[in-house]
């Protein structure tokens, strides 16, 4: 028993830095609450039901893209029957989510998802505007 | 109005059907898209560059410098290269080395989406050869194919050379191929094509040829009109008055 003391230090920082991120986490203030998201001030609803915005825009996006580039189908029709333009930078950004760092970009960087691509090639409108001489 | 799943997917699937409805009537009444440049009236300007500038305005193309870089979806060719078979010894003055206008021709046989392997080029009814830059890979076997050098490939990020962003219109990246779309985005919208709207002598006539009262048709009905390499059986659809 005279390594009791060895073992127990190990035992101490063995156990703190495997419960390192739950403690760092605590320190920060981070919770698991979720990003806070600005929602748009006009509309109440989303193109879709939120759950189903939450969980599959990306692939509501993917559709859009397939209808508009390949279909040449610009309209969407809600299942409550409002009509929309399809398009990212012309209705999302521009309806609704006005800031996208408030909205699109809070979640991403919350969820740690990196991209998405789209901005590679779409432009932000805001951004343009404000380059704007 | 509470939305159910199944209700949203019967919803959408009832908005596919009147899509192909509006799809079927669209094919009775068929279209083909086709530009006439006149010529003579083109070179009377030398100097005029407002078709290029509105188009790569309009499209966010990026401007370098460094030939092997250039990318451009409307150039300005010399006629004895836009037309080497009109090429002789005793080509007229009217022609001979001036300027004339280029694009894609949008051919009705297009080689380009031949050998396109992700099929990222396609010919859609309406005739247009688009582009879903999405799905490029960047293999470039379009720009190969392609005989009037039509498409250009971006070599490097495109971004930092455009001098105006258009938010409307996206950009590309690094590593895709793009080319004129006969302003696919306008013509949605019912509006002409952006080099035909802000030609100022009215050189660039844009219109249905599959409509025998358009005026494109009317042109090629009075006058001659010739195409860039007719002999390698493209089948261009930009015809050139001479």
């Amino acid at each position: 028993m005279r390594d009791r003391g060895i073992i127990l230090a190990g035992l101490a920082v063995f156990l703190g830095l495997i419960t390192f991120p739950a403690w760092y986490n605590l320190a920060r203030g981070a919770t698991s609450k979720g990003p806070e998201l600005k929602l748009p001030a006009t509309e109440k609803q989303c193109v879709a039901p939120t759950l189903y915005m939450r969980r599959s825009h990306m692939e509501l996006l993917v559709n859009w893209r397939e209808q508009v580039v390949r279909e040449g189908n610009r309209t969407y029709r809600t299942p409550d029957g409002r009509i929309y333009p399809v398009s990212l930078t012309g209705a999302c950004l521009v309806r609704c989510h006005i800031v996208k760092a408030d909205f699109c970009d809070r979640c991403h960087s919350y969820a740690a998802v990196k991209g998405p691509y789209c901005w590679d090639c779409h432009v932000d409108p805001k951004l343009v505007r404000r380059n704007a001489p | 109005m509470k939305i159910t799943r199944t209700g949203f997917f019967r919803l959408t699937g009832l908005a596919t059907l009147a899509q192909a409805g509006r799809k079927l009537r669209a094919a009775a009444a068929p279209k083909r898209w086709a530009m006439v440049v006149d010529a003579q009236k083109c070179l009377r300007d030398r100097g005029c560059t407002k078709c290029l500038q509105a188009c790569h305005r309009a499209h966010n193309v990026p401007q370098f410098r460094e030939r092997n870089h250039q990318i451009a979806w409307i150039w300005k060719e010399p006629f004895e290269r836009a037309f080497p078979s009109q090429r002789s010894a005793y080509t007229a003055e009217t022609f001979k080395d001036k300027p004339v206008l280029v694009l894609c021709n949008h051919c009705d046989n297009p080689p380009c989406v031949r050998v396109c392997p992700t099929r990222a080029t396609w010919k859609r009814a309406d005739g247009l050869v688009m582009m879903d830059w999405h799905r490029c890979i960047g293999c470039r076997y379009c720009v190969a194919a392609c005989p009037y050098g039509s498409r250009s490939f971006n070599w490097v990020d495109p971004r930092p050379r455009i001098a105006e962003l258009n938010a409307d219109f996206p950009t590309r990246t690094q590593g895709v191929v793009e080319k004129c779309t006969f302003c696919e985005e306008r013509l949605a919208r019912g509006q002409a094509p952006a080099c035909v709207e802000a030609c100022p002598d009215k050189a660039l006539v844009f219109g249905n040829l599959a409509d025998p009262a358009s005026e494109v048709r009317k042109l090629l009905r009075g006058r001659y009109s010739i195409r860039r390499k007719p002999e390698l059986g493209t089948q261009p659809q930009v015809f050139y008055i001479v």
